[in-house]
């Protein structure tokens, strides 16, 4: 094949770094940073973009983006992206959790920043596990669902029931937008991007705090296949976190 | 310099905050330092800069991770328990390598302890802030004018070394109303960029405020380079003050609100002729050893006096290494010492050591 015949097609979006990833096979996280990546080029705001990386399995985001970012304490994103915007209010800045992180220990912090209707754009992956530290029960975790903390199936007598954050957080005045998208298929692969670009275009505009939960997978920690792990998604997930939109400014569908 | 005002201790050093470029304070109510947020609520919007009333001090400590980290001249304030809970992002801060300045107003402890000034909490500040092997540069007024003072060289302090700068008060040195003159204030807008600052990647390489390091040798690497800014410190920046060190047989040592006191026992024993002298640490960290490892040469005694159990005894010990006898006397949980009861010490001390 002659070499000039060749036309790129698809590459690494120009905000990222194009280091390989360490998440592992099967793990949608590497879709939600591509996501990410081609929003901040087709808004062309790179150079303008400050991402904050949680503790967790995205905790080296910042190897993978070429933005500036911060790696902030475990849950604490929000609140640094708070002293960030306040300093730099004509900037773009978001951070990107996932459910241990935003959902049990920065439970204070993900609410005040969206009651205070701080602009900013969140990114919260919610996977239903804890997979850094090696499949630990989070808030987010199935009732029935085994994890290293609970052996034989999450009960809600004896730790509760999945935290609805998405539901919770759009209660809040200062949330302008809080949208639930998945990532278990092509069809809802495109529709996440097409959340994450709203919700920059929320914070672009002023118009207040912007979250779109992402469901993901972790099949390491779930114990099936990378096909099972879309399927199990699928199944178990989507019922319990039904994707769809919470709450939205006017007008969000023009921006 | 301007002209002389009345002032309380917290709102005479937000002032000087304000005045040496800080623009952003991050901070949550606890007695007895109220005044400082207050104040800043107040006057950062008229200089065009921003409070924030944090949800939790966890919160504030790391929105000021994040505002240092994008450049800006920033500070928080608080009293013992809620330093507590700034210790997560102090130590971020520290291995980010952060410029910043952290005012504590101490108060009587441990747990929720009391409201009263005292200094219980100088291991924390010079020693044992969170994990990892850190420190902060800590510096203790005596006085509502030296806050102001050090508040003013704080901020470049905190420049020069990358990293967070400790104003040790105390509940009294807070409340407390006494003249004060300001130095001219400067403007943030002209001191030098911050190039690893994060502000959006504008025609430059990406930048990245971290505190994560994988590889042992880098992590090793960051904790040398620490320690070598802390060795650069006690070169370049011990501060201290003597008073009758000249011809001192006994020497006091004490800090903060503690050396007032013990300055009064010092001239009343002087008045006794007593040969006693004092020695007030400004610099916490880095502790003035050298000083008092010369007057160990010349003094029979030391006595440190301390609103605690006796916390920075153990620095003056480090110092004496032995040579000499290191008594101390100290009022913990928010009483205060009374120079009556330093002056018996400082007999009973002569006595025993002749």
């Amino acid at each position: 094949m002659k070499q000039d015949k060749l036309k790129e097609v698809a590459g690494y979006p120009d905000s990222m770094s194009g280091r390989d990833m360490h998440y592992c096979p099967g793990c949608t996280q590497g879709i939600i940073h591509r996501l990410i990546g081609e929003v901040i080029d087709e808004l062309k705001i790179k150079e303008e973009t400050i991402g904050i990386a949680p503790v967790g399995c995205a905790v080296l985001a910042y190897d993978y983006f070429d933005i500036d970012m911060q790696e902030a304490s475990h849950g604490r994103a929000p609140a640094v992206a708070t002293g960030i915007k306040r300093v730099h209010p004509d900037k773009m800045v978001f951070t990107y959790q996932g459910d241990g992180d935003l959902a049990s220990i920065g439970t204070a912090e993900i609410i005040h920043a969206a009651n205070r209707g701080e602009k900013i754009t969140t990114v919260f992956v919610n996977n239903a596990i804890y997979g850094m530290t090696g499949g630990q029960m989070a808030p987010t975790t199935l009732l029935g669902q085994k994890t290293k903390t609970t052996p034989r199936g999450r009960s809600s007598e004896e730790t509760g029931n999945p935290l609805k954050v998405s539901e919770m957080l759009s209660m809040l005045d200062g949330a302008a937008y809080i949208v639930r998208v998945s990532t278990h298929d092509l069809e809802n692969i495109n529709k996440t991007k097409q959340a994450i670009k709203k919700a920059f275009k929320v914070q672009q505009q002023g118009l207040g705090f912007a979250l779109v939960e992402v469901l993901s997978t972790c099949p390491t920690n779930w114990g099936l296949s990378p096909r099972q792990a879309m399927e199990w998604l699928e199944k178990n997930m989507i019922p319990e976190f039904p994707p769809r939109v919470f709450c939205a400014p006017e007008g969000v569908d023009e921006l | 310099m301007g002209e002389k005002k009345l002032m309380k201790g917290n709102e005479a050093i937000a002032e000087a905050a304000i005045r040496a470029g800080c623009r952003y304070f991050f901070g949550y109510p606890i007695t007895p330092q109220n005044e400082i947020p207050a104040y800043m609520s107040r006057r950062l919007p008229e200089e065009g800069g921003v409070f924030l009333q944090a949800e939790s001090e966890v919160a504030a400590s790391n929105m000021v991770y994040g505002a240092a980290g994008a450049g800006a001249r920033v500070m928080t304030s608080s009293s013992s328990p809620g330093i507590s809970l700034k210790a997560e992002g102090i130590s971020y801060i520290a291995a980010a390598e952060l410029p910043c300045v952290i005012v504590n107003m101490m108060r009587g402890g441990p747990g929720l302890g009391g409201i009263e000034p005292s200094q219980s909490d100088y291991f924390q500040a010079t020693k044992g802030m969170a994990h990892g092997n850190f420190h902060l540069l800590v510096m203790a007024p005596s006085s509502v004018q030296e806050g102001v003072d050090l508040m003013s060289q704080a901020f470049d302090l905190a420049d020069k070394y990358r990293g967070p700068v400790m104003l040790l008060g105390d509940g009294m040195i807070g409340q407390m109303m006494e003249p004060v003159e300001f130095p001219e204030k400067i403007d943030p807008t002209e001191l030098p960029p911050k190039e690893w600052a994060t502000d959006g990647a504008r025609g430059r390489e990406k930048n990245v405020i971290n505190s994560l390091y994988l590889d042992p040798d880098v992590l090793e690497n960051l904790n040398w380079k620490l320690q070598e800014k802390y060795e650069q410190m006690q070169r370049e920046d011990v501060k201290y003050e003597e008073y009758h060190m000249e011809d001192a047989v006994v020497a006091v040592i004490a800090y903060g609100t503690a050396a007032r006191i013990a300055l009064d026992a010092v001239q009343a024993a002087r008045e006794d002729g007593i040969r006693v002298g004092l020695i007030r640490p400004i610099t916490l960290f880095p502790f003035p050893e050298q000083v008092i490892a010369r007057a160990s040469a010349q003094v029979d005694a030391f006595l440190t006096t301390e609103l605690s159990t006796g916390q920075m005894v153990e620095d003056v010990r480090l110092a004496v290494k032995g040579r000499t006898p290191v008594f101390f006397h100290g009022r913990p949980g928010g009483n205060m010492l009374t120079p009556e009861e330093l002056l018996e010490e400082i007999k009973k001390i002569r006595g025993e050591v002749q």
